[in-house]
């Protein structure tokens, strides 16, 4: 199911005195089975980008297709295509409505028609994606869960459609350290266990680089910088030049490569940041081994 | 209560629902003096007390047991209710549920105006606060015009208005974009040092905390751990047992010195792991 972004452009209230334009002339390709990253400081047109992505928003020019499907082609099933490419949205906690999780989790498959009978099992699916047993909260309400478990429910809500892509837009936003992890951690396991492909917007660039294989950066409505976290992030001087940044880590391994203390710069993991400094300091200390 | 205490928390604790299935203890026993002047970082995740506490601090929660005195006056004395409020603001998280008023200079004016502060004298305080926290260019603009960060520190404006010896913040960077953070800590940092406000500023990013004068940690309604930044980062594992953040440098340093290294474990910045692994 592959998203073909091109040339797209995007003009809010055009022809008024408020007009302006939050997207020009993007092209990009979201593949089957990758984890892309998509970062940039608000108003740089991450969230309209996304929103494109399953039919939400219509360019103003340019075409979106999924899977071959022509997202602005008259008489397409839009329905259909969002069942395909979920979105969560920002504190998608606070769109929660249902009486029990139950009701809240089926309100999307029994929209998108999924008969009756099928129903108990795609919300225990979905609540199983995000580790949420249906048996323990099917009559709870979803305002008595805690923050991170809520945040959780509503992500259910969409994987219960069964989608083969899941967009998620900052999914950490206002969560605690806990919070954070939890759901970093179900969203690694829906991407390596459940093959969902998997789009992530965020603001954390610790988070983003360890997770993503390839990174996204916009600025002002237009792809600053594409490529692996690597090649982006030895942009370093660009990227803070955006109000952007670079993990502490890889500040830390390009300093100590710039004085000639290591080999590679190009580090934003700890585990990797260890490694590299443990190899040096072996070196320094017992000699060429 | 010594001269330079501000805010003394005397063995407090708190009881939601008392009598109820769901009583919970939501602070235990807790003896904290915030100092004159000081800057304070609690963490801590959620459901730990961090807000609860604050809430003493201005007697929007009064203690089920124990003492809460701010500048000296019991916050149970009904009669000094409002002089506490206008010793202490708070600021909270949510930026779009503390603005009220139509423009920015009105809604900075909300607070004094009800403590009865004559017009021009009022006129004064808002555009100094304005003034404080970078704001006066946006005065007569409308609050939902603003970005995330802007709309905090109007709220952070509002308190200054009202002359207070303390802010407390309850993770007011939450739910803002990185822009938006880094602009409310340097005005919360302003006005720690050129104004002499107190803070006690509430956060879940560490990369906040490490300004602080002192970090308080809390958990299950107490405060396990505190002390200046680099005496509390400096406890790795302690911290990942609370589920909380360290610098990724401290974090490094920790991994380095479990390879039978010994750099300082109270590394907080990348020029002091930097220096330390070239001596």
């Amino acid at each position: 199911m592959p998203i073909v972004v091109e040339n797209l452009s995007y003009v809010y209230l055009p022809d008024t005195p408020m007009q302006k334009q939050a997207l020009f002339d993007i092209s990009l390709t979201i593949n089957d089975g990758e984890f892309v990253g998509i970062i940039g400081h608000t108003g740089s047109g991450k969230s309209t980008l996304i929103q494109h992505f399953n039919g939400l928003v219509k360019p103003t020019y340019g075409r979106i297709t999924v899977d071959g499907v022509d997202l602005s082609r008259k008489g397409v099933d839009l329905r259909s295509i969002r069942r395909t490419v979920g979105m969560v949205f920002q504190y998608p906690e606070h769109q929660l409505f249902g009486e029990t999780v139950f009701e809240d989790v089926a309100f999307g498959p029994k929209n998108a028609g999924v008969p009756e009978a099928s129903l108990e099992e795609r919300v225990r699916e979905g609540l199983a994606m995000v580790d949420l047993d249906l048996d323990t909260l099917r009559d709870r309400s979803p305002f008595e869960l805690s923050g991170g478990q809520k945040r959780r429910a509503a992500i259910a809500g969409v994987l219960a459609m069964k989608p083969s892509v899941l967009i998620l837009d900052e999914p950490t936003a206002g969560l605690d350290p806990r919070g954070r992890d939890e759901i970093l951690a179900q969203v690694q396991t829906l991407y390596h266990q459940w093959n969902l492909t998997v789009v992530l917007v965020s603001h954390s660039m610790e988070d983003i680089a360890r997770m993503a294989q390839r990174l996204i950066v916009m600025e002002n409505g237009r792809i600053a910088l594409e490529g692996s976290p690597s090649e982006i992030f030895a942009n370093a001087e660009r990227l803070r030049g955006m109000g952007l940044g670079v993990p502490q880590v890889t500040t830390l391994m390009q300093e100590l490569h710039r004085r000639g203390m290591t080999k590679r710069a190009d580090i934003f993991t700890l585990d990797e940041a260890e490694k590299e400094i443990m190899q040096f300091l072996e070196l320094k200390h017992h000699g060429h081994a | 209560m010594a001269a330079e205490a501000l805010i003394q928390f005397d063995n407090v604790s708190h009881v939601y629902g008392r009598g109820t299935q769901q009583e919970w203890d939501a602070l235990l026993e807790v003896n904290v003096t915030i100092r004159r002047g000081e800057f304070v970082a609690v963490l801590g995740h959620n459901g730990s007390g961090k807000s609860t506490l604050a809430k003493h601090a201005n007697a929007l929660l009064l203690p089920s047991k124990g003492t809460v005195l701010v500048d000296g006056m019991d916050t149970r004395d009904d009669k000094k209710v409002w002089d506490i409020r206008q010793r202490v603001g708070m600021v909270f998280q949510n930026p779009d549920n503390q603005l009220v008023a139509t423009t920015v200079e009105e809604d900075v004016a909300f607070g004094p105006e009800n403590m009865g502060v004559p017009t021009a004298e009022m006129q004064d305080r808002v555009a100094e606060a304005l003034e404080v926290v970078g704001m006066t260019p946006f005065r007569l603009h409308s609050p939902h015009q603003l970005s995330g960060g802007q709309k905090q520190r109007v709220a952070i404006a509002g308190m200054i208005a009202m002359r207070p010896k303390c802010i407390v913040l309850d993770e007011p960077t939450a739910m803002l974009d990185p822009v938006g953070r880094a602009e409310v800590m340097s005005t919360v940092r302003r006005l720690n040092r050129d104004e002499g406000i107190t803070i006690v500023h509430i956060t879940h990013f560490m990369d906040e905390a490490i300004f602080a004068d002192r970090v308080m940690v809390m958990e299950d309604g107490r405060i396990p751990l505190q002390g200046t930044p680099s005496e509390v980062f400096s406890q790795v594992e302690a911290l990942y047992k609370l589920h909380l953040d360290v610098p990724q440098v401290t974090a490094l340093a920790h991994r380095i010195n479990a390879h039978g290294y010994s750099v300082p474990s109270n590394t907080l910045t990348v020029d002091e792991l930097v220096n330390a692994l070239c001596q």
